[in-house]
Formats: C-alpha cells, sequence, structure tokens
C-alpha cells in the first residue's frame, strides 16, 4: 500500500514555536534544576591537577604501547589496566577543524559586528601516539587561515587563574 | 533463526513544531502501520520503541511515557536508543524478537518531539559529550559534524560545491515524499549561499529538527505470507560502535559502519554490495554525511563518491539510487523517526509502493543505514523482496 | 600495575559540576487541548471507547486497548468522583520538609475508569478513607488558565 498525502495530513498540526508561546495552544513549562557533580576519577583527575601545573599529561599502556590522551585507567583497544604516565607537550598538530558561525544553542553570533567566529579543532598532541587528538579551541589566527597539520601550541591562562579544567589551556595558537 | 518480514507500515508528517505530544504521534503512525496490514493490536505479540535521548521531548523514562501510544498495553516492550543511530536499530530490534522464535509479530515504532527542547533543540546535544574534558569547551553537533566533514573533504580533496549536490538531490527526491518537512528545488549555489552555521556547513547542508512518529510491523514467515502477497524481509542485520574517544578516530572514514555492513551483508549473503544492491538510504543529516556513508556502506570506492554524485549514479533514475525519500535533508530529522522512515521507503520501493518516488527497474535489494551515539555507532539493515 | 591507583585523600581525585541547561515547553497535544480548555470552563472532560466499554479520563484521543480512535467521543464527565487511594507527604518533590503535609489522593472520576492525581483539600487526613465521594473545587473563573492547577482541590461532599 501507498503511503499517501491524504493519509498523513491529519497525523500532525503545524505550528510554529511563535503560536506556542503566543498562547495559539496550550503548553506546560518545565525548567530542570538537576545538577549533577561527576567524580573525576583518578585518570581524568591527574589530567586535570597538571593542567593546573601547566602540563599535559598521558598515560601509556604496556600492551599496545600507545601514550593516550586523554589519560585513562584502562586500554579501551587492549582492555588491559594502563601503566605508567607521561608527560607530552604542549603543542601539536591540526588534525581538523571548522569556523562556527552559531554557538552550542545554534544562536547566530555577530560576525558582522565584528564578533569572531568560533575555530575549535581536534589537536594531536605531540608527545602522543599518532592520531591522538583533543578537542579545543584555535585562537591567534585568522579563521580562514588555519590549515590541516597546523602546528600549534598551547596559550595558557597564568597559573593564578588556573582551575584544573580543560580550559587552563585558553586555546592553540600556531607556532611561527 | 526464523525468516522476518516488514508487513506493513505508517509515517506521520515531520514538522518543526507539531501540536500532538510524543505519544499522540506515535499513535498515529502505529495506527496507520496496522491499517496498512489490516491488522488489529490484538494480533501484535509485541512492540519495540526506538526514541533518541530524552533530553529532547523532556520525558525520562520516555520509552514508559510512550508505550501506550505505540501499542503496548499489556504487551512485552523494550525500548532501545543508540541516538541517531536508533531508527536503523528499531528493525533489528524487533527482528531478534521475531528471529528468536520467541514471537510472530511486533510493532516497531520510533518517535522523537524535538521542538519542546529550548533554547534549542540543538542544545541537548552538549551533554553527549564528555562532561569534565569536553563540555566545558562547549561543543555542538553541528562542529563536530562539520569538523568530520572537513576531514573527509581534505583527506579526498572533495570540493564543497560537489558535496552540496547531496542537498539538491534530496530535497528535490522529497517533493514526491507526502511526509516532507523541507522539499525543495534548490541549486549548488543556494547551498553555498546560505548562511554559514559552521564552515564547511552551511544552513542547506543540514537537516532540520523536526518532531515525528514511524512505524513498521513485522511478521515471522509463515504469518507474514498469510498477510501479504509481497513481504518485504529483512535479509541482514548489523551494528557496530567505534571507541567513545572520538578524537582519537580518523574522522575521514566511517570504520564502524563498515564493520556493521560487513556484518549485515555476511548475513544476506553479499559479496559485491555495489552490484548486488539497487537501492540505498544512507543516513543523510548532513550532505557529506550521506556520501561518508556511501564508502562506509562500500557501495563507492573511498574517495570516489563524489565523482559518481556528480555523474548522477545515485539520482532516482541512476544506477544506485540513494535517498530516493528525500533522506533527512528532505523529509526531516526526528531522529529515531527519520531512521526508520528510511527503512519504509526500503519497504515502499522494493514493494513497488512508493507512487511518484518508485525507483526504475523493480529494485529487489535494499540497504539502509544509520549513524548516531558520539559519532560512533553504525547500523545496518539489508531489505529483500 | 594496579587498575586502581592509591589516593591518600579522595578529595585529590575531585569532582566536576555541571548540569543539563535545558527547559522545555510542551504542547498538551490534541486531546489535552480539549481537556484542559474545558477546566477553564468548570468541567472535566474524558473519551469513550465503546467497543471496550471504557471511558478516559483525562480525555485521549486513542484507546489504548483497541486502538480505536477516539477524538469524536469526548464527554462532560462531571467533577465528582471518589477517593481510590491516599497519602499524606511531608516533603516536597526536592526533598524538602514541608511546613504543613499536604494529602495527596488518586480520584476516580464516577462513570469512567479514569483517574486524577490532585490534592485533598477541607479534610483533616485522619478523616479521609478509600471509596470516600469528593468533589472538585476550581479556582475563581478568572483565575482559570487550562492547567491541570484550575482545580485546587478535590474536597468531601457532605
Amino acid at each position: 500500500m501507498e503511503i499517501t498525502k491524504k493519509m498523513v495530513e491529519k497525523t500532525a498540526t503545524k505550528l510554529s514555536a511563535e503560536e506556542i508561546l503566543g498562547g495559539k495552544v496550550l503548553s506546560v513549562k518545565w525548567e530542570p534544576k538537576l545538577k549533577y557533580a561527576w567524580d573525576n576519577g583518578p585518570a581524568i583527575g591527574r589530567y586535570l591537577a597538571e593542567l593546573k601545573n601547566g602540563k599535559i599529561i598521558a598515560k601509556k599502556c604496556d600492551k599496545c604501547h600507545r601514550i593516550m590522551i586523554p589519560p585513562r585507567m584502562f586500554c579501551e583497544l587492549c582492555w588491559v589496566p594502563t601503566g605508567e604516565w607521561v608527560y607530552v607537550k604542549d603543542t601539536g598538530i591540526v588534525n581538523t577543524w571548522i569556523v562556527g558561525y552559531v554557538d552550542w544553542k545554534a544562536k547566530r553570533l555577530d560576525i558582522k559586528g565584528g564578533v569572531r567566529p568560533i575555530t575549535p579543532g581536534i589537536i594531536e598532541i605531540d608527545g602522543a601516539s599518532k592520531g591522538m587528538g583533543i578537542l579545543h579551541h584555535l585562537g591567534e589566527v585568522d579563521p580562514w587561515k588555519i590549515h590541516r597539520s597546523m602546528k600549534v601550541k598551547a596559550v595558557w591562562k597564568p597559573p593564578e587563574e588556573r582551575t584544573g579544567s580543560i580550559t587552563d589551556i585558553k586555546y592553540f595558537k600556531p607556532t611561527k | 533463526m526464523r525468516r522476518v518480514a516488514i508487513v506493513g507500515a505508517g509515517l506521520t508528517k515531520f514538522y518543526r513544531n507539531t501540536q500532538e505530544t510524543p505519544k499522540e504521534l506515535a499513535y498515529e503512525a502505529t495506527k496507520m502501520a496496522l491499517d496498512s496490514c489490516e491488522m488489529k493490536l490484538s494480533d501484535i505479540d509485541c512492540v519495540v520503541h526506538g526514541t533518541a535521548p530524552d533530553a529532547f521531548d523532556g520525558v525520562h523514562m520516555k520509552g514508559e511515557y510512550l508505550s501506550d501510544g505505540s501499542g503496548a498495553y499489556r504487551k512485552p516492550y523494550m525500548r532501545h536508543f543508540v541516538g541517531g543511530g536508533t531508527g536503523v536499530l528499531s528493525p533489528i530490534h524487533g527482528w531478534f524478537h521475531v528471529a528468536s522464535g520467541m514471537f510472530d509479530t511486533c510493532l516497531v515504532v520510533a518517535e522523537e518531539k524535538m521542538s519542546s527542547a529550548y533554547p534549542h533543540p540543538a542544545g541537548a546535544f552538549l551533554t553527549i559529550f564528555d562532561h569534565t574534558t569536553e563540555q566545558p569547551l562547549y561543543p555542538t553537533l553541528i562542529y563536530i559534524f562539520a569538523i568530520e566533514m572537513n576531514r573527509f573533504m581534505t583527506t579526498h580533496g572533495y570540493r564543497k560545491e560537489d558535496i552540496a549536490l547531496v542537498a539538491v538531490k534530496n530535497k528535490k527526491n522529497a517533493m514526491d515524499h507526502p511526509s516532507a518537512q523541507l522539499p525543495a528545488e534548490i541549486t549548488v549555489q543556494d547551498v553555498l549561499n546560505s548562511e554559514i552555521m559552521a564552515w564547511p556547513v552551511n544552513r542547506l547542508d543540514i537537516s532540520p529538527t523536526s518532531d515525528g512518529a514511524a512505524c513498521v510491523v513485522l511478521a515471522a514467515e509463515h504469518v507474514a505470507r498469510r498477510i501479504t502477497e509481497k513481504p518485504i524481509w529483512i535479509d541482514g542485520c548489523g551494528w557496530s560502535l567505534d571507541t567513545a574517544y572520538w578524537t582519537t578516530r580518523d574522522l575521514y572514514y566511517p570504520d564502524y559502519l563498515e564493520v556493521a555492513a560487513r556484518q549485515a551483508y555476511k548475513m544476506a549473503g553479499i559479496k559485491e554490495p555495489s552490484k548486488e544492491i539497487h537501492i540505498a538510504e544512507p543516513y543523510d543529516p548532513f550532505t557529506y554525511k550521506e556520501l561518508h556513508h556511501i564508502e562506509g556502506l562500500m557501495l563507492a570506492p573511498r574517495g570516489k563518491s563524489v565523482q559518481m554524485l556528480v555523474d548522477g549514479h545515485f539520482n532516482r533514475n541512476g544506477n544506485l539510487p540513494t535517498s530516493p525519500s528525500g533522506g533527512l535533508l528532505g523529509v526531516g530529522n526526528p531522529i529515531a523517526a527519520a531512521g526508520l522512515m528510511k527503512v519504509i521507503e526500503l519497504y515502499l520501493q522494493l514493494k513497488g509502493t512508493a507512487g511518484k518516488r518508485q525507483v526504475p527497474g523493480n529494485p529487489t535489494c535494499g540497504v539502509a543505514n544509520a549513524w548516531g551515539d558520539l559519532m560512533q555507532v553504525g547500523t545496518v539493515v539489508v531489505l529483500r523482496s | 600495575m594496579a587498575l586502581i591507583e592509591r589516593f591518600q585523600k579522595t578529595t585529590d581525585i575531585g569532582f566536576w559540576e555541571g548540569q543539563i541547561p535545558m527547559s522545555y515547553i510542551y504542547t498538551v497535544g490534541r486531546a489535552g487541548e480539549k481537556f484542559f480548555r474545558e477546566l477553564i470552563n468548570g468541567k472535566i472532560f474524558g473519551a469513550k471507547c465503546e467497543a471496550c466499554n471504557i471511558t478516559y479520563v483525562p480525555a485521549k484521543i486513542f484507546c489504548e486497548k483497541c486502538f480505536a480512535r477516539l477524538e469524536d467521543k469526548y464527554l462532560d464527565v462531571g467533577t465528582n468522583g471518589k477517593v481510590y487511594t491516599f497519602t499524606q507527604c511531608y516533603e516536597t518533590y526536592e526533598g524538602i520538609r514541608k511546613e504543613k503535609p499536604s494529602i495527596v489522593a488518586v480520584i476516580q472520576i464516577d462513570g469512567t475508569q479514569g483517574f486524577l492525581v490532585h490534592w485533598l483539600g477541607e479534610i483533616d487526613f485522619e478523616k479521609v478513607s478509600i471509596g470516600m465521594p469528593v468533589e472538585a473545587v476550581f479556582k475563581a473563573k478568572k483565575d482559570r488558565e487550562g492547567s491541570i492547577l484550575d482545580i485546587k482541590y478535590f474536597k468531601p461532599i457532605k
């Protein structure tokens, strides 16, 4: 049997967000107030503590010898506990990136008004195994001049402003 | 293992905002599916439901909430969820129930009502990222899609204007789809001129947020043959999950999908997918994603899908029509329901009842896939008439 | 090599705080539009499935048992019911102690198989009993807005 226009036309009633907010139909609002405190665990706990010291730490798998960042207590490929902690560099190369014109709420940035587009990317960290990237932002660079394999270096917040967070690194900037 | 067939299908209209509650949408799709094969709720042995994060509808235990609208009153009922990959896991989940011999008939329902979420449904995606190492950077799904598209493009040397043809094709195909939310006749230039969301992604590279529901009815072979003269068989199922450390994968190629596709092809006895498959519904929440998935499904060699697209290979009258439904780009993207919509399209096409969308040449074998979780899950089904 | 490294103080590991920064606006749906609009009129509406001989309250567009469409089967079911079961609550949903406990009851609307969860008022907890006849007490008409709170509570029928 074919699914026809006639069959689907009454299955759903089209509205706009304005009509809903304006009270054309009845609706109920809910603001969840749930908050969470996620335990860091030993691996991420140490990762954050080292970021506060201005260092990036990874962990090594004794079986596949991968140096993994973010550090983890078990190797998800070999399925064994990981071994030693290894400091890696705060430099790397751009694996891939974007030039973002909207924020996480899908709200448009005022690019014409001079707001710089958001430029997150995946940075492969020097000293970690090949392909080991982390998500971070790129800065001090023309968004349209970012390129694949561009060499970058972390720009850290001043020590007194660091809180033990991934944002203790402000962004990665190109190395000359 | 018993052979399992799809014997009926139903679909609501997809809109950005609907008045209906999620369970009312589920009811409409389920009712249409039952009516399509002249079955009653009492003919149904069990129900499975696919729906994506609770954070969209804003109903925790959404599966339970949706159960009555899905026809599950006092029946065995189970919800499954793998993010965007859910809609194609849905028929697989139903297939378990019937192939195992435990049940003869199964309703497979998928629903999403994204419009309940404020300030924007996209915001719900923030919470799928690692809360400690990624969320503080405020990533969004558009970013990570764009990040993947960029890697895909730079690896193969693909051009944005060629990839944009996917939007042109799918939105045009959707002109003939009764449920379509964004059917349109557009040009490559329209795509390139639409607002940049996150370069290399423009607005017309993206599927919309949507409300909608879909349903198929499954039956074991001996029941299916009583219901219809032309059951459409689920001959292959596959699914797999790549690492959750998504920034450590090379995003240029969907390994998660190749693993799932090989599993499904093996089960279906398919050795040369690009020759044996006549029609495909690759998951297309973004333009590049259809091509990415065509390569992952091994329907095109790596690095060659764009040329095949440009050559018209994937048009409705091409050698291998892809997204003849109009896909997520044209029909809309109520997450789980969109994946199941793709499976329904294969069902209708293989049955020869796709109306104006019918592809020529009496196709007898089709594949659909969906993708989701943290960019890591592949779900694949192969259908045959 | 140990899976669990020894930390002297658990505070060395720490935690990360966050929330799911979403809010929601739910449309009440096709049946809900009828049910909640009628509350403004001081009426409670259900929907009757004739095949199953069930009247649902609140009204809904379908019968969950047989999947019949009920959109043309809405009916005024009156505002009286009986206490089906009840409890007394001493805490809010956030787990905060209430100044004065409230009585929450499931009320079966007379002549239906439908139930509403609501508060009981104008009665002491000790006097509530299962099967007790109650009626809906509505807010003043000008204050009604198409919400379940348009009913203030149910009170005993003298």
